[in-house]
């Protein structure tokens, strides 16, 4: 025996409030294998017996329609747990007991726990668990599981149940019975899919016509599936005929009169509640009023917004600065060479880069997590949904946009992490690779910069175009990603607004952690690797010694026309130095940044550059930005810096970069055209590394990040030429 | 009657629902089936989708999913 508990149950059935009781602190959380349900375990001890506690994601069926539904069903079929808990709500036990019913066709040994005791009863509601028991045929339990009421009976019950467990059968009318009897022979005789599985709960799956089921059908016994097929699509014919409807809507309405007839009798509601108003219904007055609601949104996504970024500034400078520490510090005692230029370029910066973005991600989860337990998240979605819906994107959509920069500002890796709200994939997906291009944190100095070289007078409202340019265009790329790669209907929006309830702090907590850890140990270490990657494509190969010597001979000749005595004011330790050593200094450092130029444009990334000149000139691109936009794919920041270093002006710092625009505004290459179109070729290229990481993640795949640096580098550079092309004419 | 065709604060009993595959699914698993009562309660800021209120719950639909259940108004 495996000794695993499954809990099951609709979502916001307080089924994570039994597992957090159950287990405990100690909890592990897990994706299942290619999907990004979270699989959730820990431990609990029922007298002096270990169980492993699985909290199987909520669900309100079990047909193969979304990714928990699947996930749900594959671990109670393949896995085979000792007991199941079924959490239903009583407050809302007619459509609970819907998936009740499924699981018990699953002859699962199971114990139903009727949650949130305490709430029916305020509202009147009084439930007879031991009727109930009765005729579902398995142990019932009423429980609270934020009290902790009836939790060690639960426990007791558990353990005790039988091995055995005969599934429920429930009556589905006379044409499902009949075809249901024509199929119980074929599958006993071929004995597929048994798996300990009741041969009945496969027969209704092939009424329902479940690709899951008929699928491992053909595969293993392809004949015996041929018949079943064949027995369906009969009886299909004949209900379609004689009720103008199908097998599955027929399964599902005999269900439910099963329930209605089994909840009379176990039931009673008192009369004086039954019209009553409840606090959830007063609160949407408000929340959801058509004036009133999507001013509170306002509020509350800018309330969201300020909690990641501003608070999240501090704890991310901290960081910043204990890795400038640790950089300096093994400058000082390193000697220079390679070895050092790895250590603190490759891996010093690229474990600050990784560890930098945690303060970030912590609170926007934070939060989003409050916005969630509370009940707020489905009231935006349901605000919001005519507007995403009509870009093939959801209402939820909303939360990864602003947070990837939608007000100027912000970060799309944890924006992109926000897009796991949305729980139908196209949607989530389409998401997922438009929110990159909102204009974050990193890519607004580039702005700054093309700003003051070009547009100083216009300033504001340059910023508020390259907003507009940034929403409008990721809303149209969604749009035609929705029609061709993501292609197919909007998911259905039947969604549950569930009550309001005051999140713990815990449980706040918990889900915080969860996700911030998960960050740092999936992303941090492919991130690694890869800015290793790029600081050696802006590093080798190096200067030539040839080359070497003819910088330093141009030292030594500019040394030759000062006196020893102001080359000595150089190398001695004196504050104050006179204005022809100062002289000198500039001419010295002139030389290292020219050098410095020449490296670049003779690394990987710079031959990259130039071999690229002839097409990125059709956008007006010469070789250093190109090399600035290349270096700019580790991390955005990076290109105001790199531009710095290709015009010989040594490492620009992004907060300082006047020098830089007035050689931008100067340069013959350079004219306003140049500058949009190298804003909108950053708004809308490749988004940075740990984006792209972040994106493989959530999306589940490699493919998508490959797509998402493809896709949106060819859209950048289309736009940007026409934009070029249009505006030099 | 189209559910679509309901108006705010009135009540009705589901007769029909006739949406094709997962929309149907979806539909009937969160417990709209024939002989639920439901009433309209709300419409979101921009008229669609619409809230719902069953026996203990709140349900949203888009008026696109409307359109596939048949109700008669109580």
């Amino acid at each position: 025996m495996s000794n695993i508990i499954a809990l099951a149950g609709n979502p916001n059935s307080g089924k994570t409030t039994l597992f957090n009781r159950l287990t405990g602190t100690v909890q592990h959380v897990a994706n299942y294998p290619g999907v990004t349900v979270e699989k959730k375990s820990g431990y609990c001890a029922i007298h002096n017996t270990k169980y492993e506690i699985v909290d199987l994601p909520g669900t309100y069926s079990l047909s193969a329609y979304s990714e928990e539904e699947v996930v749900t069903r594959n671990f109670l079929i393949d896995e085979r747990p000792e007991a199941l808990i079924n959490v239903v709500d009583a407050t809302n036990l007619e459509r609970n007991l819907s998936l009740t019913v499924q699981l018990l066709e699953m002859g699962i040994p199971t114990c139903i726990a009727i949650n949130l005791m305490d709430a029916a009863k305020k509202r009147g509601i009084s439930i007879n668990s031991d009727n109930l028991s009765e005729l579902m045929g398995v142990p019932v339990v009423p429980i609270s599981a934020r009290n902790g009421d009836g939790i060690g009976e639960l426990g007791d019950i558990t353990q005790n149940l039988s091995v055995k467990c005969s599934p429920i059968e429930v009556f589905y009318g006379s044409d499902i019975e009949e075809a249901i009897e024509k199929m119980l022979p074929i599958i006993e005789a071929d004995k597929f899919l048994s798996k300990s599985l009741p041969s009945r709960w496969t027969a209704l799956k092939y009424l329902e016509e479940d690709e899951i089921t008929t699928g491992l059908g053909e595969k293993n016994s392809p004949e015996a599936s041929k018949k079943l097929k064949l027995i369906v699509n009969k009886v299909a014919k004949h209900i379609g005929e004689t009720l103008n409807t199908y097998p599955e809507a027929v399964i599902a309405d005999y269900r439910y009169g099963h329930i209605r007839s089994i909840i009379k009798s176990v039931i009673t509601i008192k009369e004086e509640n039954q019209n009553r108003v409840y606090l959830t219904e007063k609160i949407d007055n408000i929340i959801l009023n058509r004036f009133l609601g999507p001013i509170i949104m306002v509020g509350v996504i800018f309330m969201l917004y300020y909690l990641t970024f501003t608070l999240g500034e501090y704890p991310m400078e901290l960081i910043g600065s204990i890795f400038e520490r640790i950089s300096q510090f093994a400058d000082a005692s390193l000697s220079d060479g390679i070895l050092k230029s790895l250590l603190i370029s490759g891996a010093i910066d690229g474990v600050g880069g990784v560890l930098g973005f945690t303060p970030l991600i912590l609170f926007m989860f934070f939060g989003i997590a409050i916005l969630e337990d509370s009940g707020y998240l489905t009231r935006m979605a349901f605000m919001l949904d005519r507007l995403f819906s009509f870009f093939g994107l959801h209402g939820n959509s909303v939360m990864p946009f602003i947070i990837s920069g939608g007000i100027m500002g912000g970060c799309a890796v944890p924006g992109v992490m926000a897009a796991r709200t949305i729980k139908s994939p196209k949607e989530r997906l389409a998401t997922i690779l438009t929110a990159p291009f909102m204009n974050c944190g990193a890519k607004l100095p580039i702005f700054a910069l093309l700003v003051a070289a070009f547009f100083q007078k216009n300033e504001a409202s340059v910023m508020f175009i390259i907003t507009m340019i940034s929403w409008v265009g990721a809303l149209i790329a969604a749009k035609i990603l929705r029609i061709t790669v993501l292609k197919g209907e909007n998911s259905p929006f039947v969604m549950e607004l569930p009550p309001y309830r005051l999140p713990t702090i815990r449980g706040l907590l918990m889900h915080t952690w969860e996700k911030v850890w998960q960050y740092v140990k999936k992303a941090g270490t492919t991130i690694l690797a890869i800015s290793i990657l790029i600081w050696a494509m802006m590093t080798f190969p190096k200067l030539s010694e040839a080359e070497k010597q003819t910088f330093s001979q141009q030292k030594e000749q500019i040394q030759q026309q000062y006196s020893a005595a102001t080359v000595k004011e150089l190398t001695s330790e004196q504050k104050n130095i006179s204005a022809a050593a100062i002289e000198l200094k500039e001419k010295l450092s002139q030389i290292d940044k020219n050098a410095s130029e020449l490296q670049l444009r003779n690394s990987i990334a710079g031959r990259f550059g130039t071999f690229l000149e002839p097409v990125t000139s059709l956008a007006g691109f010469d070789w250093r930005t190109n090399i600035a936009l290349t270096g700019g794919f580790a991390a955005k920041e990076v290109i105001v810096s790199t531009l710095g270093t290709a015009y010989s002006l040594g490492d620009v710092d992004p907060e300082e970069a006047k020098p830089l625009a007035t050689k931008l505004a100067n340069s013959p290459g350079w004219s306003t055209a140049t500058a949009w179109s190298l804003i909108v070729f950053t708004i809308f290229y490749a988004p940075c590394l740990v984006t792209v990481v972040c994106i493989a993640k959530e999306a589940g795949s490699w493919k998508w990040a490959a797509f998402s640096i493809m896709f949106n580098t060819s859209l950048a550079f289309l736009l940007s030429t026409i934009v070029y092309q249009i505006m030099s004419a | 009657m189209k559910l679509r065709e309901m108006k705010i604060n009135q009540s009705a009993t589901i007769t029909r629902v006739t949406a094709p595959m997962e929309m149907g699914r979806r539909i009937r698993d969160m417990g709209i089936t024939p002989g639920t009562q439901i009433q309209v309660i709300r419409r979101a800021p921009l008229l669609d989708p619409v809230a719902l209120k069953l026996s203990g719950f709140t349900l949203t639909l888009r008026n696109n999913e409307a359109d596939h259940i048949e109700v008669e108004i109580s």
